[in-house]
């Protein structure tokens, strides 16, 4: 068996060629990659146009990302601003547009290593939330980069709560202007990116004042450096906050302001204007604005959250394949440590979860252009139902995403601790993502406080939302599964999960419920139990990942084993869930413990079946070696020739350290005269 | 002036915290002296610098040879010579980062002292502790970690000149990782295979000159550099090292236990159990290590949620601070918890090695197997749940933990690596697992065992009824520790006996012993994790009647129970289907546990207060004990290296030409 060639042999052969521990396990699949690529792409004519716009990019070495880990933050940044000047150069040179279908794999491919993204939050706030007026006179000047805008809303003292926030804009009737003010350290803006060093405008978020009265918070046109010399403009302080754990690239920064005023007309005015006279006016719904925020965390998911754990996935699985450690059998050579059980199991269900995201992200977008229309059409009925669904698969998209990077992180020993390795960028990345666009922790409970109503309604025979009507199917009951393969039955793990969702709603609604009879306020309440409010939340999310999973399985081809080795990995999303959250399960006894035994024996052996298809299933995913931008990682499976040319490249070794001469040589020869 | 809030928390406490520092320090005197040496850093001009966090890597290692030179000569103008005391005075000096010294002091001179033989002591160690050369210990390749057998590099004897031939033969076998190895050593430890008389001996340890004296240019035959940029570890020149046909004399081979004389016979080892008490001492410093980081932590989340308003509880009242929210509590305070509870843990484990070390001196090993086992796994449980520990304190920190002012994720990357250095954690799992099926066996077998897995013993009596071993109901009292104590040990058995029982399945299904370990390590892992989850609540309860003060012990007593019923809570799974709790009594844990949170929340800023981290050693702006945050993180940022000019010259570069074009 190929297998079985010697490893020492091959890791010595010349850099190139594939590793014959990758080759073999791509010779075994039981699936069509190519077929798989192009699902997962949305059809074989994306693939191509993916792989094209991909080619222009790598092709270009404007863009090589080689010497990224060696970098000081000052490099990072400027080559950051360099990228994003050469990006408008290159998309006059393809003919690319912001608009056009391009974008999404350019965007992609630079995994947000470029300066001006929040140029593009800039110019997008200003579309939505500017009167015509306003878009005709600032978007034609941010396309042209005659401005570089950012978007300031966080400040030092508050974050998700934004009504705290504490940026003054006081109208001056007398002068027609809008008097801006940091009243207070904590009040300084902190965080916006691209604001630090680049921008010469920004989107000031800060309570309204007419007439000494405040309107709450509101969003200005605020320029901040001169379009001249670059310098701060009178009033204004700003700077980099410094180092962060990820993005060194990006210039987050500070903005103090001091009686800073700007024209009328920089309100964006789009849903309420303050007329010369100071009258305050309000047009339109309110409700919009919480759309937009609800479809941004949508559309950070695919790119910022799932494409990381992909490409963690990518790389743990691939070193696991060419890694080989201790012997699985006396006499035999070391085993790939991806034959290890314990490795596996930490490794495969990240794969799975990459591919549950992939699909629940489909779904969401699906569910929001819907819902777009429907607003459009001035039907504002299934907003609460998309903020819910924002909020909580944000929450748990992100958290999930984070800990499986870590996992993938810490699964490839000593080597994955390497910066070269590629996963410590990728974790501290998609660790963010956890805070920016809400808190998740925050955003569970508000996820929590719409089921909490549908459950009450549901209880009272209401209608409620298409999403949650399995709330009034509850009924009391055991699980039916006798065998280990009835679980791998979808209507049995989807029950147990329905009615663990349940469960845990209906108890935190009785338990509210208690409380407030008992004589507690409803806050109080609701605060005691926001322990349990959030497992709440994440149950619901968990149970509808499972079944969006499911009916994509259903409903795929079954040619070319696409179908059969998805539903290995459905089965293993689901099983892995309940062996994760054991209790959770057995709680009401709708599990029993021997049916528990059961789960886990199931989950165990898919672990070994899908281990057969893992190389395979990362590589459906379809990454470039440049864009994993992994010693450990490439499709090569090259691993320890590339790890010892690119730690030779490092710069600790290019220069001569000055610790010798000034610190290690006086200590040693101090001592030598002494002797 | 400190911070209101800040204020009114430490008035607000029910007991004294220095006291509580006392316990964890081992008595008022060694807190006393602990103070005074880390005054003798803090007041020294001489350790002064920038924050490290505005340095590129090559100034951040230049800056920690500086310290770590100066810390060399200001130890011994002090006369400290105590471990301990050495130990307070570099925590002080180098905050939580490493040094490039740190293996010269721990494995180089560890090993040489305890491996060699009186005439290679007599030559090596004046050297050492001079610090005329600094050496390193290179064991790890860039092929082979954990699994030592696996390790490639060859040193072969060559009785004509009576020299050892050391090589790298493959690519694979280049030394990797080694701390100080890539800049600052000239000396080296070198693990390799020896080969004498054509026959393959097993791992030797050889002492290798890498660099030139004087010059610090690698002698011929030696490739040495720096492995790159990592995750953190900035400080430290973690190297390669290569070696082709580099000869060094016979007598660099460490030779108090194996021996190859000059004619190259090869003289066995007696006892190559005795390396085994090296790795217990360091596994139990990594106990020690997971509870200092995870303390960190905590006092830079849980100080930093009493000075941060935010949202409203009620509306129409002031923003309160986010330790009153229960989720944030409810994140926090089970850590602080654990970070006492691994205190604890590494003290038992300290003592229990320096108690029986002297028997290991004299040949007794009897205790060390277990200790051995014991360690290795509480060496992972401790390390693996400080990791995601300090990432909660971090998390519950929001965006501004995120920011490298936090000083959270410094204390994260550095560590994180500890999961993995000195064995990996599921390979330390399973060593552990190894032990309690062996102790399983026996007990099967009709033999008693003793010590932390006698619990075992119990089920023999129970193998009469046809149940599982946990079956038997457990009375459990949520409110008594010792009562909790039992509900865990009842657990563990019954994980233990259910993975090998599986094990024994597998073994009637399968030919081999390996196959059947390897698709029995899921379960294998869990049981252990099991274990030593029961030993920490146990030795946790166990120091509770020690504390006299009745105000600390109270509320030591009440995180104690929050430890233990935490972790009831999050794996209920394992409680419920071993019937050793009800639904019911899972509700009433679930419920306890959220009124301890209320009932530790006035103490909490006291218990971080307790663990008396001087500013310097948090390094975090959020984390101060004055708790002005705000007023320094702007201090702080001005600071960055963005910072440096008022318009940085990417705008001369690129954004100017840019606007210009277009």
């Amino acid at each position: 068996m190929a297998l079985l060639d010697s490893s020492k042999h091959l890791q010595d052969s010349v850099l190139s060629g594939v590793n014959p521990d990758l080759a073999s396990e791509r010779l075994t699949a039981s699936f069509s990659v190519e077929k798989l690529t192009a699902r997962l792409d949305g059809g074989a004519e994306h693939t191509r146009m993916r792989r094209a716009i991909v080619e222009a990019i790598e092709s270009d070495p404007a863009f090589s990302r080689e010497n990224q880990y060696f970098q000081s933050q000052n490099e990072r940044y400027e080559a950051a601003v360099r990228r994003a000047v050469h990006l408008q150069k290159k998309m006059r040179e393809m003919g690319w547009t912001e608009n056009g279908p391009e974008i999404k794999y350019i965007y992609r491919w630079l995994s947000g290593d470029i300066a001006f993204l929040l140029h593009r939050v800039f110019m997008r706030s200003i579309s939505v939330l500017g009167s015509d007026k306003q878009v005709a006179k600032w978007i034609p000047l941010a396309t042209e980069h005659q401005i570089i805008g950012s978007y300031a809303q966080t400040e030092l003292g508050h974050g998700t709560y934004l009504q705290g926030l504490e940026t003054t804009a006081v109208f001056d009737i007398a002068t027609q202007e809008f008097l801006l003010n940091t009243p207070k350290i904590s009040a300084m803006k902190w965080w916006p990116g691209d604001m630090g060093r680049s921008a010469t405008h920004t989107v000031v978020f800060a309570q309204l004042y007419v007439h000494g009265k405040c309107y709450g918070v509101h969003p200005f046109i605020v320029q901040i450096r001169s379009l001249q010399d670059h310098s701060p403009r009178p009033g204004v302080t700003v700077g980099d906050i410094g180092p962060k754990m990820n993005f060194e690239h990006t210039d987050n920064g500070y903005l103090m302001l001091q009686n800073v005023r700007v024209p009328r007309e920089n309100m964006l005015s789009r849903f309420c204007e303050v007329q010369p006279d100071g009258t305050y006016v309000r047009w339109g719904s309110k409700k919009i604005n919480y759309f937009t925020m609800t479809t941004v965390r949508i559309s950070i998911l695919s790119d910022e959250v799932i494409l990381p754990l992909m490409k963690a996935c990518t790389i743990a699985i691939r070193y696991s394949a060419v890694r080989r450690q201790s012997k699985l059998k006396p006499g035999e050579q070391e085993a790939k440590i991806l034959d290890y059980q314990t490795q596996q199991q930490k490794l495969l269900p990240q794969l799975a979860a990459a591919y549950a995201f992939h699909f629940i992200n489909i779904y969401l977008h699906e569910l929001f252009d819907r819902g777009y229309q429907e607003i459009q059409g001035r039907n504002f009925d299934s907003l609460p139902e998309l903020h819910a669904f924002s909020s909580g698969f944000k929450a748990m998209v992100t958290q999930y995403c984070t800990s499986g990077v870590e996992i993938c992180l810490r699964a490839c020993g000593g080597h994955g601790y390497s910066l070269l390795s590629g996963l410590p960028s990728l974790y501290t990345r998609v660790l963010a993502s956890c805070i920016y666009e809400g808190e998740n922790t925050v955003l569970f409970l508000q996820t929590a406080r719409f089921l909490i109503k549908c459950f009450m309604a549901a209880s009272a025979g209401q209608p409620i939302p298409p999403s949650v009507t399995y709330l009034s199917s509850a009924k009391p009951g055991k699980c039916p599964a006798k065998d280990k393969l009835d679980f791998l039955s979808p209507d049995v793990y989807l029950k147990a999960y329905e009615q663990m969702a349940i469960r845990l709603l209906s108890s935190n609604a009785a338990k509210l419920q208690h409380l407030i009879q008992s004589g507690a306020k409803k806050h109080e309440a609701w605060n005691q139990c926001t322990v349990q409010l959030v497992k709440a939340a994440q149950a619901h999310c968990h149970y509808i990942t499972v079944k969006i999973f499911v009916e994509t399985v259903e409903k795929l081809d079954n040619k070319a084993g696409i179908q059969k080795v998805m539903k290995h990995l459905c089965d293993l999303f689901a099983l892995h869930g309940i062996f994760s959250n054991a209790g959770d399960f057995l709680y009401d006894g709708y599990l029993s413990g021997a049916q528990m035994d059961l789960v886990t024996a199931s989950y165990l052996d898919l672990l070994a079946v899908i281990r057969m298809d893992a190389v395979p299933l990362v590589d459906a995913f379809d990454f470039t070696d440049k864009s994993l931008n992994s010693a450990l990682g490439s499709y090569d499976g090259q691993v320890y020739h590339r790890l010892y040319e690119w730690a030779q490249k490092s710069p600790t070794n290019q220069q001569v350290s000055p610790a010798y001469g000034k610190y290690l040589k006086p200590l040693l020869q101090n001592r030598l005269s002494k002797l | 002036m400190m911070n209101g809030d800040l204020r009114r928390e430490r008035a607000a406490a029910t007991f004294q915290p220095e006291l509580l520092t006392h316990i964890l320090d081992g008595g008022a005197e060694r807190t006393r002296r602990r103070k005074e040496i880390e005054a003798l850093v803090i007041n020294d001009p001489d350790f002064q610098h920038e924050d490290l966090n505005f340095l590129s890597r090559s100034q951040r290692y230049e800056q920690a040879i500086r310290k770590s030179s100066l810390m060399v000569m200001k130890l011994r103008e002090h006369g400290i010579a105590d471990p301990d005391e050495i130990y307070w005075f570099k925590r002080t000096c180098l905050g939580p980062f490493p040094e490039p010294f740190g293996l010269h002091f721990s494995m180089f001179q560890k090993t040489l002292e305890t491996q060699t033989t009186d005439a290679q002591k007599e030559k090596w160690l004046p050297l050492v502790r001079g610090v005329n050369i600094i050496g390193t210990y290179a064991q790890t390749e860039m092929g082979h970690g954990t699994h030592l057998r696996g390790l490639e590099t060859t040193a072969t004897y060559d009785p004509a000149t009576q020299e050892f031939i050391l090589n790298s033969p493959t690519v694979t076998s280049i030394k990797w990782w080694p701390g100080g190895l890539g800049k600052t050593s000239n000396h080296a430890i070198v693990l390799a295979q020896l080969y004498t008389q054509g026959q393959c001996k097993g791992l030797h340890a050889f002492i290798v000159p890498i660099r030139q004296l004087g010059t610090h240019e690698p002698l011929p035959g030696i490739t040495v550099g720096d492995i790159g940029p990592k995750f953190g570890y900035d400080e430290m020149d973690n190297g390669y090292l290569k070696m082709d046909n580099f000869r060094i004399p016979r007598e660099n081979m460490l030779m108090k236990y194996a021996q190859v004389e000059p004619d190259g016979t090869y003289v066995k080892p007696l006892n190559d159990k005795l390396t085994y008490g090296t790795m217990v001492f360091i596994r139990s410093i990594i106990v020690g290590d997971s509870a200092r980081s995870l303390s960190r932590a905590c006092t830079i989340a849980i100080r930093y949620s009493a000075v941060r308003h935010q949202s409203e509880l009620k509306a129409g009242e002031p923003e309160p601070q986010i330790l009153d929210y229960q989720t944030q509590q409810y994140k926090l305070f089970p850590l602080l918890a654990t970070a006492y509870a691994f205190h604890f843990v590494g003290a038992y484990i300290k003592d229990t090695y320096r108690r029986i070390s002297g028997d290991i001196i004299e040949g007794d090993l009897s205790e060390l197997p277990e200790l051995h086992a014991l360690t290795a796994g509480l060496k992972a449980f401790t390390s693996w749940t400080a990791n995601a520990g300090i990432e909660e304190c971090r998390m519950a920190c929001g965006g501004h933990g995120y920011s490298r002012c936090s000083g959270l994720p410094d204390i994260y990357v550095t560590f994180t690596p500890s999961c993995t250095y000195e064995g990996e954690n599921t390979v330390m799992m399973l060593q552990t697992a190894r032990f309690l099926v062996k102790s399983y066996t026996q007990v099967s077998s009709g033999q008693r065992v003793t010590g932390m897995v006698s619990y075992l013993n119990d089920l023999s009596r129970q193998r009469i009824q046809p149940q599982h071993v946990a079956a038997r109901p457990v009375t459990v009292r949520i409110n008594d520790p010792i009562s909790l104590v039992e509900a865990y040990k009842a657990r563990a058995a019954r994980l233990v006996e259910a993975a090998a029982k599986n094990l024994q399945a597998e073994l009637n299904h399968r030919k081999s012993k390996e196959d059947a370990w390897n698709r029995t390590s899921v379960d294998l892992v869990r049981a252990s994790e099991a274990h030593c989850h029961y030993v920490i609540v146990k030795l946790f309860t166990a120091k509770l009647s020690e504390i006299s003060n009745a105000a600390v012990r109270a509320v030591m007593t009440e995180l104690c129970l929050l430890y233990a019923l935490y972790g009831i809570s999050k794996n209920t799974g394992d409680f419920l289907q071993a019937g050793i709790l009800t639904d019911t009594q899972v509700n009433q844990v679930n419920q306890r546990v959220k009124e301890l949170l209320a009932i530790i929340r006035p103490n909490a800023v006291a218990l971080v207060d307790s663990f008396d981290f001087h500013d310097v050693h948090l390094g975090s702006v959020l984390g101060r004990y004055d708790g002005n945050v705000y007023e320094n993180m702007f201090e702080w940022a001005k600071k960055s290296p963005l910072n440096k000019t008022e318009v940085h010259e990417s705008f001369h570069k690129h954004l100017k030409p840019m606007q210009a074009k277009l």
